[in-house]
């Protein structure tokens, strides 16, 4: 293989312009799949969610899963496209071996949803920038099996002795998200594209049609990059870069591609219109399938299935039922929350935005409600390896401790105590609080003896805080909070303190 | 315009079928006067005349988002030819995926 | 009269009122089986243990006083298309040669609830592609009439089975003719529901716009009480149609034809139609007319363009339909020597497993929706496909039914056309029309050919869920010849 000479990215974009092609295969979160009843939960065991149907087994017929249709309307809707008012769904004919048909049930030439646009937002040279993503369609198909491949050495295909298929993911409902060509992005390119990527994550999850995980392939992209001379307006041939498993790796794909591909250009070489591959550990890309002689997918109705009619009324139902769209909900919560661009962006990062706001609708207050979610709980989650929906505890208990705290009887060691109950499984807020006695303690009575205690022990600090030295007193608190292992009320007994020693 | 053999090999690729020299030129002939008398129905003018793709102008058939039981793995691998740790084995593949 | 003389309707009173019971009337076609098969070949897959299982648990529920239908415990045979889950299921192919299937048709689980008892699989044309079952993987079917002849096709080994006595009953499948015409030449009622008012689940898919189950039997009453206990909306069927099954058995009941308008064809007529055919089809006609029918002839110009339409999209949904037979998940699997890909071990098998007509369609199909000529081939037949609904809808317009001979031919011998397609598909001339526009379509024996004595059939065909409709005219006919001849047509064929 003939080593690849990259264009430093400042040169290539001096003289290249880059358009840009996205397409997202969003896995929806139905609860079963797109054309029969088998259950679509991620990581079960080979081949236990699978039925004549998906396994296209010899007289089976699929039968659409009406919420997939829902989800797809709702997806169209939120990036702003219009809904056909009839459509078909097409066979795209190909043998593979994850394929248990070897067609494909898929959409053509008419795809459910069109022309639509979402824009996003970069940090540009000059503070903000909002770029429309035009839209072209937004169709259904289903997912393919899965291909364990065996001997060789990488587990990759090539070099394999042979394969071993499982079906559970055959069937899944796809929807494909595919953009118009996105052009004059200039040197933004790669934010653009993952802003992209990111603003469509952030509306699935607001649309609650999927997890889309990336990681586990609920959401994959597919980047088309080609580049065209600075003042040409003829498009370069474009390449195909397949199943960029991460945010980061749409930027970084992006950016690979152009410096690639102008290497190519400027050295007189000819950019091959190809699928190519992304490799998360070295940032580039390798080349997969030629697509130089076009595959025949022999698309045609699919006669299995009858045309998907959308009704006026139940299309305005859905689009009545839409959520608040994530733009416009960071906007409400940034001036609401009184957050700065950055903290709101580290909100959305950590996947906090509902959680708070959950907690906030719970009673507590935002700033409360955002301090346990970004840094006690999140670091736990991190702890555990868990996204931090998935940590065992309901935004309603954390509203609950920070009840227990603007009411005096947690402070905030005291709560963190609580939380690590309550993730424990000990119980709710108030089980775990009364089950390991963590309640501040204020009681004049109780803290007098402990009081007394600390001031003979220390004796030096009394005596400077009789001298008028009151800042010494923060030495006695702390000697407190430790012989009551954190429970006292830090402020009474401050109080207290400075009552006995002025005397 | 008769049909060649080279077409007839086109086809048998894109049909997955391993067919040999014979073959293939006993069925470029065949496939010859079929496709002549089949090519009829271009007599049928005009652009006009919309394409039925179904018998039945039924619309809108949607089942529930529900779960239904599923096969199990013995089951599903039952009438497979190759399997191996409640997968399909198949041979070695050699495209890439689509 | 022995029990495999019987008509399904007298079979099932007889079994009802205790006279007798399912698995003596099992027991009694099993041996008949034994006794013809060999000569008839009609069976792909016989397994007289299962049969008598399922017959004692027919008894066992009539038994236990369970409310049971008019055919139970009356034998059927299924055409080798229907999965089964406790008999192999195969197409008559190689490439699915003792495939088990994990479930069971719609068609198959209906009657095994209607408390029908399987007798076995019947043969066909490999994956319903033929009219003579001479494309079967394992050997043609012969008709009872003339062993020499071929019984029709694809549903052949169906056809044969129960002119044969081997069973009162059979299931087929219509895609172009399929059951009409193995009726036609066999001297049966075969009849073709509206396109989903019969559930394809289970049904091995050649052409899935076209497809449609339906019942083969010796009386027209029997069909009617096979589709009626088959039919009706199925939920794992997108195309089934979700309306109330007609009446079709009250229809097949009442042979009522006084003042209905029916219509005769005059596209089938002429060149490639044998004189005795003909000459039968003729009387027919005037028989109705003699029965109160007012008999009108009617054009339907564009049914001259239904045959190359079929041959056009019927390959095109087969050509995507086989695809699954890749030697991946089920099947037969060639050539993999561990050194062979998984594309190859493909290619290898299905050149192997597919017989020569279903690769010839495959190809063709492929063709048809290549890109560069979907719009010339597959574009234009489906347009073809409108034009001939709309045939349909004028002629409707004037007459309530539509009548021709089912096929241009009586049965041809074994071999005779098997290396001719085109010469083939011309079987299916008559009965293609009603395939592309869905609408009910039935053939009833109207005698015997002058020149080969072999029988000839009527088909009466009706719009879109009038099915009862070619009951009714079906049943007058039936009932009039039968005074005519003093018993059935298939009285007449020789004994095996």
């Amino acid at each position: 293989m003939s080593v690849e000479t990259l264009m430093p990215y400042d040169e290539a974009l001096a003289r290249y312009e880059p358009v840009l092609g996205i397409e997202t295969h969003i896995e929806l979160g139905t609860s079963s799949k797109m054309f029969c009843g088998c259950a679509t939960a991620f990581g079960a065991e080979p081949n236990t969610q699978v039925c004549p149907v998906c396994l296209g087994l010899p007289g089976s017929l699929p039968v659409v899963n009406r919420a997939a249709i829902e989800s797809t309307i709702k997806i169209g809707l939120a990036l702003n496209c219009s809904i056909a008012e009839w459509c078909r769904f097409a066979r795209k004919n190909y043998f593979y071996p994850d394929m248990p048909k070897n067609y494909q049930i898929s959409q053509y030439d008419e795809p459910l949803c069109v022309e639509g646009h979402l824009d996003v937002e970069i940090e540009g040279d000059d503070g903000p920038e909002v770029h429309r993503i035009a839209i072209e369609r937004v169709h259904m198909e289903e997912d393919t099996g899965k291909s364990l491949h065996v001997g060789g050495s990488t587990g990759r295909i090539h070099g394999a002795d042979h394969s071993l298929v499982d079906y559970n993911r055959a069937g899944i409902p796809l929807v494909e998200i595919v953009t118009k060509p996105i052009e004059a992005t200039g040197a933004k390119a790669p934010l653009v594209a993952r802003a992209y990527a990111t603003e469509l994550r952030e509306l699935m999850r607001a649309l609650g049609v999927s997890d889309v995980r990336m990681e586990e392939g609920s959401m994959r992209c597919d980047v088309n990059v080609s580049l065209m001379p600075r003042g040409s307006s003829q498009w370069g041939t474009r390449t195909e870069t397949k199943n960029v498993n991460s945010l980061r790796s749409v930027e970084r794909s992006v950016l690979h591609e152009i410096e690639r591909q102008a290497g190519i250009l400027a050295g007189g070489g000819r950019i091959i219109q190809e699928t190519r591959h992304f490799h998360e550990d070295t940032g580039s890309t390798t080349s997969g399938r030629s697509k130089e002689e076009a595959q025949d997918y022999r698309y045609f109705p699919e006669p299995d299935l009858v045309p998907v009619a959308p009704a006026g009324d139940w299309i305005e139902e859905l689009r009545a039922g839409l959520p608040e769209r994530p733009a416009a909900r960071r906007a409400r919560v940034k001036a609401d929350w009184g957050l700065t661009d950055k903290e709101l962006q580290d909100v959305v990062n950590a996947g906090a935005l509902d959680l708070i706001e959950q907690t906030i609708a719970a009673g507590a207050d935002p700033a409360a409600a955002r301090k346990w979610w970004m840094n006690e709980l999140s670091r736990r989650a991190t702890a555990l390896a868990v996204e931090l929906a998935a940590l065992p505890i309901t935004a309603e208990q954390v509203a609950r401790v920070q009840a227990m705290v603007t009411a005096g009887d947690l402070n905030d060691k005291l709560a963190r105590q609580v939380f690590e109950g309550v993730l424990a499984g000990e119980g709710t807020p108030d089980e775990v609080a009364a089950a390991r006695g963590l309640k501040i303690v204020s009681d004049d009575g109780a803290l007098a003896g402990i009081i007394d205690q600390v001031i003979a022990d220390n004796a030096d600090a009394a005596d400077k805080v009789r001298a008028g030295k009151v800042a010494a007193a923060g030495a006695l608190v702390g000697a407190v909070m430790k012989a009551t292992r954190g429970q006292a009320d830090a402020g009474r007994a401050r109080e207290l303190i400075l009552e006995r020693l002025s005397g | 315009m008769p049909i060649t053999r080279d077409e007839v090999a086109h086809l048998a690729r894109l049909s997955r079928l391993a067919l040999g020299d014979d073959e293939l030129d006993h069925f470029a002939a065949q496939l010859d006067v079929i496709i002549s008398a089949v090519a009829r129905v271009q007599e049928v003018a005009a652009e006009d005349i919309p394409a039925t793709s179904h018998a039945l102008p039924l619309t809108n058939v949607f089942r529930p988002d529900e779960v239904r039981p599923c096969l199990t793995a013995d089951q599903a691998l039952a009438g497979a030819p190759a399997a191996e740790g409640d997968r399909f084995r198949v041979p070695r593949i050699l495209e890439e995926e689509s | 009269m022995s029990l495999t003389r019987m008509t399904a309707a007298e079979l099932g009173e007889l079994i009802a009122s205790g006279e007798t019971s399912a698995v003596e009337v099992a027991q009694a076609h099993l041996d008949r089986i034994a006794a013809v098969d060999g000569q008839v070949k009609a069976f792909l897959h016989v397994d007289p243990d299962t049969t008598l299982e399922q017959a004692r648990g027919v008894d066992a529920r009539r038994a236990a006083g369970e409310e049971l239908g008019p055919l139970a415990g009356v034998p059927i045979a299924h055409k080798d298309v229907f999965t089964t889950k406790d008999m192999p299921t195969t197409a008559a192919s190689k490439i699915l040669e003792g495939w088990l299937p994990p479930y069971d048709a719609t068609v198959t689980a209906r009657l095994r609830a209607a408390g029908m008892v399987i007798l076995g699989k019947t043969n066909m044309d490999e994956f319903a592609m033929g009219s003579s079952t001479e494309n079967s993987a394992f050997g043609p079917s012969r008709n009872p009439w003339d062993l020499t002849r071929v019984p029709g096709g694809s549903s052949g080994g169906s056809s044969a089975a129960v002119a044969a006595y081997e069973a009162p009953l059979a299931t087929g499948t219509d895609t172009g003719g399929s059951i009409r015409q193995p009726a036609a030449v066999t001297g049966l009622i075969g009849m073709k529901p509206t396109y989903g008012g019969s559930s394809r689940y289970g049904l091995i898919a050649f052409a899935s716009s076209l497809d449609t189950p339906g019942p083969l039997a010796r009386t027209v009453l029997d069909a009617a009480l096979l589709q009626e206990a088959f039919s009706g909306h199925d939920p794992m069927d997108s195309t089934s149609i979700d309306e109330p099954v007609p009446s079709i058995v009250a229809a097949a009941r009442n042979g009522d034809v006084a003042g209905l308008r029916v219509g005769v064809v005059r596209e089938f007529d002429g060149e490639g139609y044998q004189p005795g055919v003909l000459a039968r089809f003729r009387e027919a006609v005037e028989l109705l007319e003699s029965l109160g029918a007012k008999v009108i002839e009617v054009s339907c110009p564009n049914f001259t363009y239904a045959l190359p339409a079929y041959y056009l999209i019927a390959p095109s949904e087969c050509s995507s339909n086989l695809a699954r037979f890749d030697a991946m998940r089920y099947g037969l699997r060639v050539g993999d020597d561990g050194t062979r890909s998984a594309e190859e071990v493909m290619a290898l098998t299905r050149a192997e497993g597919f017989g020569a007509e279903v690769k010839r369609r495959m190809m063709l199909g492929t063709y048809a929706l290549s890109s560069g000529y979907y719009d010339a081939y597959y574009g234009k037949a489906q347009q073809v496909r409108t034009l001939i609904a709309r045939d349909f809808d004028a002629a409707f317009e004037q007459v309530d039914v539509l009548v021709s001979p089912t096929t241009p031919t009586s049965a041809f011998e074994l071999g005779e056309r098997a290396d001719d397609p085109v010469a083939m598909y011309l079987a299916d001339l008559c009965t293609i029309p009603s395939n592309l526009a869905g609408n009910a379509a039935i053939s009833v024996p109207c005698g015997l050919a002058d020149e080969d004595g072999l029988p000839v059939g009527l088909q009466i065909m009706a719009p879109v869920l009038a099915d009862d409709r070619v009951y009714r005219v079906g049943a007058a006919v039936e009932s009039a010849l039968a005074d005519r001849w003093g018993g059935p047509l298939l009285a007449k064929a020789p004994e095996l």
